[in-house]
């Protein structure tokens, strides 16, 4: 190792969290510049105190040993349970989410977001679990411990209600199993119910779905219970489900989508995407110009410094722009994937990897919502969304995975992807 | 726990694709956005942030013979608003009447604009006094959708001396943007409503510019210049009329506010319309942006029916005035000459089968030629010459004279003149049944009576061609080439002598009175039976002067005017005052 390395844990893995970094903030700052009064205008001097504070934080957990954050797992994935259950009770909301309770909050300071620690705290603890096990998991049951412990937080958060880091949990969950070694028909074992409800709406696409749910149970031949148990599963989110819905009174249908998804109601989720996609097509292949975004000076991009940062970039850069941010989020996965293979033991290679998957779903379902490729579900971009929680919680991430790096065997060069 | 490094390297290898297959979608799908719907989203993103603020260009001045301004444009200012939906309008308005008083109709109104054209400001008032606009500038910011626009508005100077053929301008109305007269127009446009406005739209209209103004999503102005070039309005060119604003300001002082009755004025050698006129009159200027309630009201409510144009619009039986035209057609067949008598003396009457037609004179004109027949207009001697004609060619010949057609002039909605349509005995029976009707008909048709019924415009056109050559000048307003129709056919020693006889009425005949020094005015009088009160008759005049070499005819219709002489002594002046020569005194006998 040579000394640079020992001092900068992984330099270029820092170098594009960097660049990631100022460029976040130079929009975030973009999106404070509008012709109507905005109370965004300086957030970006906020988002900068976030940023040092997060280099600091980084720079602090990169100095700590993978020993260390073995050691902290379970004190932190106890911790953030205690405090996910305190919000249901004293959090707060803000912003577009006003009605949730995302927010720890003291005499009304909001202090931070519990779920970015939350996500940290499971990844260990899902690493530290699944590291444990001499095998891969290879049945239902022996999924049974990881799959409570993102279960427990991911009701806690769905109860705030937040449906984005939901989504996100459910991500790391299917990830680190696959980093684990599951095998792909144990994954679509487990995903088969929820696959059931999406397709429910279609009784042929259901239908077809449920012969190679089938085939799959026969050829993988888990044991009795579970395959009975999974295709029971299905059953009940395909064919019951829906049924139970009719029968519901519209007002409960909608009670029941408005808990799913409660920051937007779909008139006006429809108008934002619809602004957003504007915003980013206007752009064409240069944009409008920094800061000169008429989408955004004009507000009719919401959110455009939290969710819908990206389609400033989008317009004010062009897909010039686009292609270089896009680039950029390439370059860290890759290189981060890169960093979890080449560890040398199975807990900090799980948390490498489980901290990727996160990042991988908060970029894709945020920037899929832009273009309207998936629903709005309000899930912040990496490096780009101002917040200080999860600026932190990027930082944190980088620390943690320059951390893997330094301690994984062999130059990172050598392993070809 | 599978960790062998093998297996973790593919692993990697599969986790890598899959990040790389989904940020190259994710690129893809950009590129589809940015770069391939890129034209489409660009206007949208315009849409979004600019509105068109309409700049109204000047409407064309409307000039006189004499270069003098019969109608121009006055600065002025309209107010509207710019707001995302009906709502936040409503709101905008709610919060604008605690600066100015709007009432429920002008907030309709404005709403009623708005959903007309959401995307242009909606207007308040199209014509915002000087006080409003600048209270309203003092508390513009409050009003961040507010739009204070100089608007050119329509000024007759002469305003009701002009009622009659000037028109008036207005806000286009639904109808009319229906209709594919005004394609290309849009809502809240001022388009003339009547006369030559309407008439001359096309050239009067100018093109409307546009200013773009600069609006965030809640509809607020943000940048008032600046946001994209604006496009300046284009006046449009001058409109130069054949209209004599002197002769016409005389014509209206004549009528007063006291006579009732419509008046035409022309070159009868060009058909150049000299001055037109029906009284009573009402100011134009007053229709301008919405005419007042009960300015409207009160014009409806006249029973001398202003807004009725008596020139253009109302038609009157002809009377004696037509005696021409049963004279002509009988000349031009050579069924009779201007000093043929007929079988009958007039004492005052005639017996046609079990019925006795009076002539208007009691006391009778006894042994007539045509040519004093004409002076005297006497019925009887018409009575004869009609029957002689016969009923199928006066009323081919009558047809012949245009009594079944609009004059032409150039001005929107003038009525067609009412007169039988050949073949006439197929007319007569579908009127008045086969057995509803006899012969006798011929001789209320010889003297303008009967089925005939004409506007002031179409029998001054006729008498222009009893003025020149036979064949009539077709009036118009605006400058143009002339255009001619014919009517008769005369020799021209037996046009001379028609015409003589005509300036035979005003020197010996029915108008005596109405006699010009220096110059031979020709004319007739004529005095229509008002079917509504027996006691009130229409009186007209149609003449020319000079009666050798016409420059001018004159067709003057009073309602209730009771005797055509007084029509002969306005159309007298009339002449008088365009020729500038000095009425002849003189005693004469009232006649018809």
């Amino acid at each position: 190792m040579t000394p640079v390395r020992r001092r900068l844990a992984d330099p270029t893995l820092v170098a594009i969290a960097l660049a990631l970094s100022l460029f976040g903030i130079a929009m975030v700052y973009s999106a404070g510049q509008t012709d109507v009064p905005t109370a965004v205008a300086k957030v970006y001097r906020q988002q900068i105190v976030w940023f040092v504070l997060g280099l600091t934080v980084a720079y602090a957990i990169s100095r700590a040993s993978v020993r260390f954050l073995d050691w902290v797992t379970v004190p932190a994935y106890a911790s953030s349970l205690v405090l996910l259950f305190l919000l249901l009770f004293i959090g707060a909301g803000a912003g577009t989410a006003a009605s949730t309770k995302s927010w720890l909050a003291i005499g009304g300071v909001r202090l931070g977001q519990p779920s970015e620690l939350a996500k940290i705290a499971v990844v260990l603890m899902l690493a530290r679990l699944l590291a444990s096990r001499k095998t891969a998991p290879k049945s239902l049951i022996d999924l049974w411990q990881p799959a409570l412990a993102v279960f427990v937080p991911w009701v806690l958060i769905m109860r705030q209600p937040d449906l984005g880091t939901g989504i996100v949990f459910v991500g790391i969950f299917f990830a680190m199993l696959f980093w684990a070694g599951a095998s792909w028909q144990l994954l679509v074992l487990v995903a088969s119910p929820v696959v059931s409800l999406v397709l429910a709406f279609s009784t042929g696409l259901w239908g077809a779905w449920f012969l190679v749910l089938i085939a799959l149970v026969l050829w993988y031949k888990p044991y009795l219970l579970e395959g009975v148990v999974v295709v029971l599963a299905n059953v009940v989110t395909g064919v019951v489900a829906p049924i139970l819905w009719d029968r519901l009174n519209p007002y409960q249908q909608k009670r029941l989508l408005v808990f799913l998804d409660p920051s937007t109601d779909p008139q006006a989720s429809g108008y934002h995407v619809i602004q957003s996609q504007v915003a980013i097509g206007s752009g064409g292949w240069l944009g409008k110009g920094f800061t000169q975004g008429s989408q955004k000076r004009l507000a009719f991009l919401p959110a455009q410094h939290t969710d819908f940062i990206f389609p400033v970039v989008g317009e004010e850069l062009g897909f010039l722009g686009v292609t270089i941010a896009l680039a950029l989020f390439l370059f860290l996965l890759l290189r981060s994937v890169r960093i979890a293979a080449r560890s040398a033991d199975p807990f900090p290679s799980l948390v490498a990897f489980g901290l990727v998957s996160a990042w991988f779903v908060h970029i894709v379902v945020n920037i899929g919502m832009t273009l309207n490729l998936l629903p709005i579900t309000g899930i912040p971009l990496p490096f780009f969304s101002y917040g200080g929680s999860f600026m932190l919680m990027c930082w944190l991430s980088v620390g943690m995975l320059g951390r893997i790096s330094s301690e994984g065997r062999g130059p990172a060069d050598t392993l070809v992807i | 726990m599978s960790f062998h490094p093998n297996d973790v390297q593919r692993r990697a290898r599969l986790a890598s694709a899959a990040i790389f297959l989904a940020t190259v979608f994710l690129a893809g799908s950009f590129f589809r956005t940015q770069v391939l719907q890129h034209s489409q989203y660009a206007l949208q993103s315009e849409e979004n942030r600019l509105r068109e603020v309409p700049l109204p260009a000047p409407r064309g001045v409307i000039y006189d013979r004499n270069g003098l301004i019969l109608a121009e444009n006055l600065p002025g200012y309209s107010v509207s608003l710019l707001a995302p939906g009906v709502d936040s309008l409503r709101a905008a308005l709610q919060r604008l009447s605690g600066t100015i008083p709007l009432s429920p109709e002008q907030v309709n109104q404005a709403v009623r604009r708005f959903r007309r054209a959401p995307n242009r400001p909606a207007v308040i008032f199209p014509d915002a006094s000087f006080d409003v606009v600048s209270v309203l500038e003092e508390h513009r910011v409050e009003f961040p959708g507010l739009i204070i626009q100089s608007s050119p508005k329509r000024y007759y100077p002469d305003g009701p001396a002009m009622a009659a053929f000037v028109g008036y301008t207005g806000e286009i109305n639904e109808a009319e943007l229906a209709s594919p007269t005004f394609t290309g127009y849009k809502a809240g446009q001022q388009v003339g409503k009547d006369g030559l406005e309407r008439q001359y739209e096309a050239l009067l209209r100018g093109r409307e510019g546009t200013r773009f103004v600069e609006v965030d999503a809640r509809g607020r102005v943000v940048r008032e210049a600046g946001a994209r070039q604006d496009l300046r309005p284009e006046a449009a060119p001058p409109l130069y009329t054949n209209i004599d604003l002197d002769l016409q300001r005389f014509v209206v002082e004549i009528f007063g506010d006291s006579l009732v009755g419509g008046v035409v004025a022309m070159e009868p050698k060009t058909g150049a319309v000299l001055a037109l006129h029906s009284a009573p009159t009402f100011d134009p200027n007053r229709f301008i942006g919405g005419i007042p309630a009960d300015y409207w009201r009160a014009l409806n409510e006249d029973g001398r029916r202003p807004l009725y144009n008596k020139a253009i619009k109302g038609t009157y039986a002809p009377a004696s005035t037509w005696k021409l035209a049963t004279a002509v057609m009988a000349i031009e067949q050579g069924l009779v000459a201007l000093d043929d008598h007929m079988p009958v003396a007039c004492a005052g009457g005639y017996q046609y089968g079990n019925r006795r037609f009076k002539c208007w004179d009691k006391k009778g004109h006894g042994n007539v030629t045509l040519a004093q027949a004409i002076e005297v207009s006497c019925d009887v001697y018409f009575y004869q010459l009609g029957l002689k004609i016969g009923l199928s060619r006066l009323v081919a010949g009558g047809i012949e004279m245009g009594a079944r057609e609009r004059s032409g002039i150039d001005l929107p909605s003038e009525t067609r003149s009412l007169f039988p349509s050949a073949p006439a005995v197929e007319y007569y029976n579908r009127r008045f049944g086969a057995r509803g009707w006899s012969n006798a008909v011929s001789l209320n048709l010889a003297i303008g009576q009967g089925e005939n019924s004409q506007t002031v415009v179409n029998m001054a056109r006729f008498y222009s061609a009893l003025a020149t050559d036979g064949r009539a000048a077709q009036p118009r307003i605006v400058r143009g080439e002339a255009v001619h129709v014919p009517m008769f056919r005369l020799e021209s020693e037996q046009l001379d002598g028609v015409q003589k006889a005509l300036a035979g009425v005003v020197q010996r005949g029915t108008a005596a009175a109405s006699q010009l020094r220096g110059v031979m005015l020709a004319g007739k009088t004529g005095t229509a039976q008002n079917p509504h009160d027996p006691n009130r008759d229409h009186a007209w005049f149609v003449g020319f002067a000079p009666a050798d070499d016409a420059r001018i005819v004159v067709a003057v219709m009073l309602e209730f005017g009771l005797h055509g002489s007084r029509a002969a002594r306005i159309a007298s002046k009339i002449i008088e005052h365009y020729l500038r020569v000095r009425p002849e005194q003189a005693l004469s006998t009232e006649g018809d």
